[in-house]
Formats: structure tokens, C-alpha cells, sequence
């Protein structure tokens, strides 16, 4: 069978692609340039780790990581929670009472601007405060409540996809043998779906972790999150620090990704083997 | 034989979390920027004035108004940024759908091997930050940033373009950033397309243009509207790449809510935007939610 790409869709793809990571490229070729200027290319004294080091001894930003880190990390906890839990359900339970607007809630705040969502939640978390006194003041914790209502959306999406291509004779043959329904659960159905929440919950702390717009209605005074600061350089043009900082964001981005999926590669084709 | 299904005890239990929590924290909000958007500005923490008032402990008074909304349609900085928001949106997509469409068709036509790197490439730069990835097109597009340089440096041009802070700066970046999400789903409908269909409108002695707008444009229809609604319903509402890239004079109406709300401190007007922003996208969210339900659903 014919399954070459004519030269219209292999030029696409060229093209495209040298779209995508030119950009990438050069931020990571100039985070090594020794000029302030970043964009001139300083060929005396480059290529350099200068940048590297005044991003580490830099401490607003290591402050802001920080930050950043502690709201990342608990809101992928909780999204994959609520999201496994609603992602079965969908996937699980054909009809209950509920189920279409379950399936809206999960599937809006993925497409939502994130200037509305922010200032939704804000306006409530005020309102709250004055009608009964929770939450007191902003910062990490409403970041966190935040970033956890829209990413469990994208953790349901990725369990709910995978439980929907799932071989329901597992389970079956599992309550045929007598094994309880919490059993098949924990035994069965979590070991299987185990590449899909742990790629929801990097997926649920990517998110976090790159969110500005939310972050920035949510946090409080002195709980700035890394993109905020970022935010703050970039307006008025380029930083070399910042190229730095992607720099060593893309390498911890690619060795995950393609780390993950090497793996769930492997994992697939043990599970395809039985 | 009646289909045994594992049962969860308390199945009400396991989607009542989840369930609350996005009613709590998703829906809930909505109708307290509902509220505000009808109430006066004031100069008080919260800065807005309570809509219902207790007189005398009795009688209760709703201050209902529709100032912030008249506002809206009577400035015309408004109506202009929401008709350009619109228009950038819609063009970011179609440019999205030109380049990502026969991309998609090459990643799914590709062999196995192939397409598993050529999706990982995909999806790489779509869990780097966007604002990192925007970012870069500053050092891209700038006066003597690397475009030009290069171009100098070739003698092509003499003196440096301006691209950046231009509305080219942001449907570059609009479309960059977006590209993945209108690739991905297309890619997950070309790839389970029947190819076989194709071989035969070829043998029958189709032309290929003729073929591929008559077989697989209208079976990958699905895609091309769940990636289009991908890219037009958050592109309306961008902040980030209009006020990066975009420059001062870039009309968006998520920038417009951005500065009402921080800059001016206009929590009711900034309200009023944001539940027209949602009266405008609400039916592409629905449309959106009906495709998906459709593909999840199987043939």
C-alpha cells in the first residue's frame, strides 16, 4: 500500500517543524552568549555560563521557583485525586444523575480563557472572605485551589481516555473469582491505569508550574510564582537571565517527556506481549 | 449473559467530590461575577458596592444596574477590542489549520517509527512554558534581534525591519503557540481514518485533490472542529502574546479586563467583560463539548 507523503505534505512538515523549534533553538543558543544585549552574539568571550550563575544567585527567582514548586506539586497531588475519581466516573458508570454536567464542568475549563477563570475565582475568594472569613487573605493556598479546578479537568480527560480503551474482561474475570469490588480497583483496573495518572499528574504539574495569567489573579502579596517574575522581566524585552531559565527548563522538560514515554512505550508492549 | 460491572460502593460517592469541588470552585464563581458586574465601583476594599441591602432590617433593596454594560456599547474601545479579538482569533485559526492539517495527514501517513518521534516533537515544546516559547519570539522579531541580523548579515535588507510589537509579532505568536493543540486531536482522527476508502476513489480514477477534499477532509471533520475550537475559544480571550508581542496599541479584549481589573481597580466593568467575553464563547464551548462527545462515542 501506498503510504509515501506527496512533497506538499513533506515541505508542510519541514516547515512546521523548523516553525516550532527554531525558536527554542536560538533562546537556548543565546542563553550562552556573554552580551546583555543577548541577541548580538558576543563571539570573544562566549559561549559562557554567566547567565547560569546570576540565575542561581538570583534570590527573587529562587524564591519565586520556590513558590512555584510548592504550589506545583500539591495541586498535581489533588488534581490527579479529583480527576481520577471524576475521570472513572465518566468512564465507569454509563448513566447518573448528573453525569452530562459533570461532563461540562470537566470539559469547559480546558478551552475557558484563562483571564476569566482567573478573575472568577478571585471575585470568589473575596466574596468568601467577607461572608465567612475563609479563605483569610491570598497566596499559595488559593493559587493551589486554583490551578487544581483546571487541571483535574486534563487529568479526567487523560483517565477517562485511557478507562474507555481498557479491556472490561479484566475486571470481570477478576468479580468472577470472587475478588471485591475495592479489590478489582486497587488490584486491577489502578496497576493498568497507572501510565495515564502519572502523565496526568506531570501534565496537572506542568500546568502549574507555567501558569501566569491565573496565578496572577489568585496569589497574594509575596507569594509570587516563577512566571510571575519571568512575566515581570520580559515585558520591556529580553533578559539573559531568562534564557538561562529556558535553557535549563527545556532540558528538565525534554529528559521527562521523552523519559516517560520510553517508558510507557515499554510498559505497552509488556502489557501487548500477554 | 447480563455484563457484570465492577461496583464501586457508593458510586454516588466517587463522582460527589469531584462533582462539588468544580461546582464550588467553577461554577459558583460565574454567578458572583454575575453579581458584581451589576453592582456600582467603590472606593472600598472590595472595591464595589454590595448589591442587596437590608433597610431597617426588613426590607430588603437590589441595586440592580446596567451602567458597567452600557459602557461597554457606548465606548467604542470596547466594541472595537471585542470585534478584534474575534477577528484575531478566527485568522490565528485558519493559519493554525493550514499548517497543522498537512502535518497532521504527513505525522499519520508516516511509518510507525517515524510518527512516534515525529508526535513526541509535537508535543515537546506544548509542555514547555508558553510564556518561555513566546518569549523567545522576542529575541526572534526584535529591531536587532536574530531575524534581522541574519537578514543584514545576508545583505537582504539594509535597515532592520519592525516586526515586532506589530500585530504579524502576534498572530506569530498566536499560531505558535496554538499549533499543538489543532495537530494533536487532527492527528488522533487521521490516524484512524480507513485508508483503504482513499485506494479506491484512487482506483475508481480519482484525481488526488479530488480525493482528498472528497473522502478525507470530510471524514477528519471531527478534528478540524475539535482543533479549531482548541485555538479560537482561548485565542479570543489571549492575554499573554497580544501584550508581549503585540505592543501597546494591540486591542484584545482579554488585555482590556486585564487592565481594568489591575491598573484601573474597575472590578464591575472588569466583571461586565469577562460575562460578554462568555455570552460570545459559551456556544462554541457547547459545540465543542457535542464533538467530543461524538468522537469518544465511536462510530
Amino acid at each position: 500500500m501506498n503510504r509515501r507523503n506527496s512533497v506538499f505534505v513533506l515541505t508542510c512538515l519541514a516547515f512546521g517543524y523548523a516553525f516550532l523549534y527554531v525558536p527554542i533553538v536560538s533562546m537556548v543558543v543565546f542563553s550562552f552568549n556573554a552580551s546583555k544585549l543577548v541577541t548580538v552574539w558576543d563571539a570573544a568571550n562566549s559561549p559562557t555560563l554567566r547567565w547560569f550563575y546570576a540565575l542561581l544567585g538570583d534570590d527573587e527567582i529562587l524564591g519565586a521557583a520556590w513558590t512555584s514548586l510548592k504550589v506545583a506539586l500539591t495541586n498535581a497531588t489533588g488534581a490527579v485525586i479529583l480527576g481520577l475519581l471524576a475521570g472513572y466516573g465518566l468512564a465507569r458508570f454509563p448513566k447518573f444523575r448528573g453525569r452530562v454536567s459533570l461532563a461540562a464542568m470537566t470539559t469547559a475549563p480546558l478551552v475557558m480563557p484563562e483571564v476569566i477563570t482567573g478573575l472568577s475565582l478571585l471575585l470568589m475568594f473575596v466574596a468568601l472572605e467577607q461572608g465567612i472569613g475563609w479563605p483569610a487573605g491570598r497566596g499559595v493556598g488559593t493559587m493551589i485551589m486554583a490551578h487544581m479546578t483546571f487541571s483535574m479537568a486534563y487529568v479526567t480527560v487523560v483517565v477517562q481516555s485511557r478507562l474507555a480503551t481498557f479491556d472490561l474482561s479484566l475486571e470481570e474475570a477478576a468479580m468472577d473469582l470472587g475478588a471485591r469490588p475495592l479489590k478489582v480497583f486497587f488490584v486491577i483496573t489502578l496497576p493498568i491505569i497507572l501510565p495515564a495518572i502519572l502523565s496526568g499528574w506531570l501534565l496537572a504539574f506542568t500546568l502549574s508550574w507555567d501558569d501566569l495569567v491565573i496565578s496572577s489573579f489568585t496569589s497574594g502579596p509575596g507569594s509570587n510564582t516563577l512566571p510571575m517574575v519571568v512575566y515581570s522581566k520580559v515585558r520591556l524585552g529580553v533578559s539573559p537571565e531568562v534564557n538561562a531559565l529556558a535553557t535549563l527548563t527545556i532540558t528538565a522538560v525534554t529528559i521527562i517527556v521523552v523519559g516517560a514515554s520510553l517508558w510507557m512505550a515499554r510498559a505497552k508492549r509488556i502489557a501487548d506481549a500477554h | 449473559m447480563k455484563r457484570l460491572r465492577p461496583r464501586i460502593p457508593g458510586r454516588s460517592l466517587v463522582v460527589a467530590l469531584p462533582y462539588l469541588w468544580l461546582l464550588v470552585f467553577f461554577v459558583a464563581p460565574f454567578v458572583i461575577v454575575l453579581k458584581i458586574s451589576f453592582s456600582d465601583v467603590d472606593m472600598a476594599i472590595p472595591p464595589y458596592r454590595p448589591l442587596f441591602d437590608w433597610y431597617a432590617q426588613h426590607a430588603l433593596a437590589i441595586r440592580l444596574n446596567f451602567n458597567n454594560y452600557a459602557f461597554l456599547f457606548t465606548d467604542r474601545l470596547y466594541i472595537d477590542a471585542f470585534l478584534n479579538s474575534v477577528k484575531v482569533a478566527f485568522v490565528s485559526t485558519i493559519f493554525c489549520l493550514l499548517l497543522g492539517y498537512p502535518m497532521a495527514y504527513g505525522m499519520a501517513r508516516a511509518a510507525p517509527r517515524t510518527r512516534n518521534i515525529l508526535l513526541l516533537l509535537v508535543v515537546l515544546p506544548f509542555w514547555t512554558s508558553q510564556l518561555l516559547r513566546v518569549y523567545a519570539w522576542i529575541g526572534l522579531l526584535k529591531a536587532n534581534g536574530v531575524i534581522n541580523n541574519v537578514l543584514m548579515g545576508l545583505g537582504v535588507i539594509h535597515s532592520p525591519l519592525t516586526m515586532l510589537y506589530t500585530p504579524f509579532a502576534m498572530y506569530v505568536g498566536i499560531v505558535y503557540s496554538y499549533l499543538p493543540f489543532v495537530i494533536l486531536p487532527l492527528y488522533a482522527n487521521i490516524e484512524k481514518m480507513d485508508w483503504q476508502l482513499l485506494e479506491a476513489a484512487l482506483d475508481l480514477g480519482c484525481r488526488p485533490w479530488q480525493a482528498f477534499y472528497k473522502i478525507t477532509l470530510p471524514l477528519s471533520r471531527n478534528g478540524i472542529l475539535a482543533g479549531s475550537m482548541l485555538v479560537f475559544i482561548p485565542a479570543v480571550g489571549e492575554f499573554v502574546i497580544p501584550t508581549l508581542l503585540g505592543g501597546p496599541n494591540s486591542l484584545m479584549i482579554g488585555r482590556i479586563l486585564w487592565d481594568e481589573f489591575f491598573s484601573n481597580r474597575d472590578w464591575p466593568v472588569a466583571s461586565a467583560v469577562a460575562i460578554l467575553m462568555l455570552l460570545l464563547l459559551v456556544p462554541f464551548m457547547m459545540w465543542y463539548q457535542s464533538i467530543q462527545a461524538r468522537e469518544t462515542a465511536g462510530p
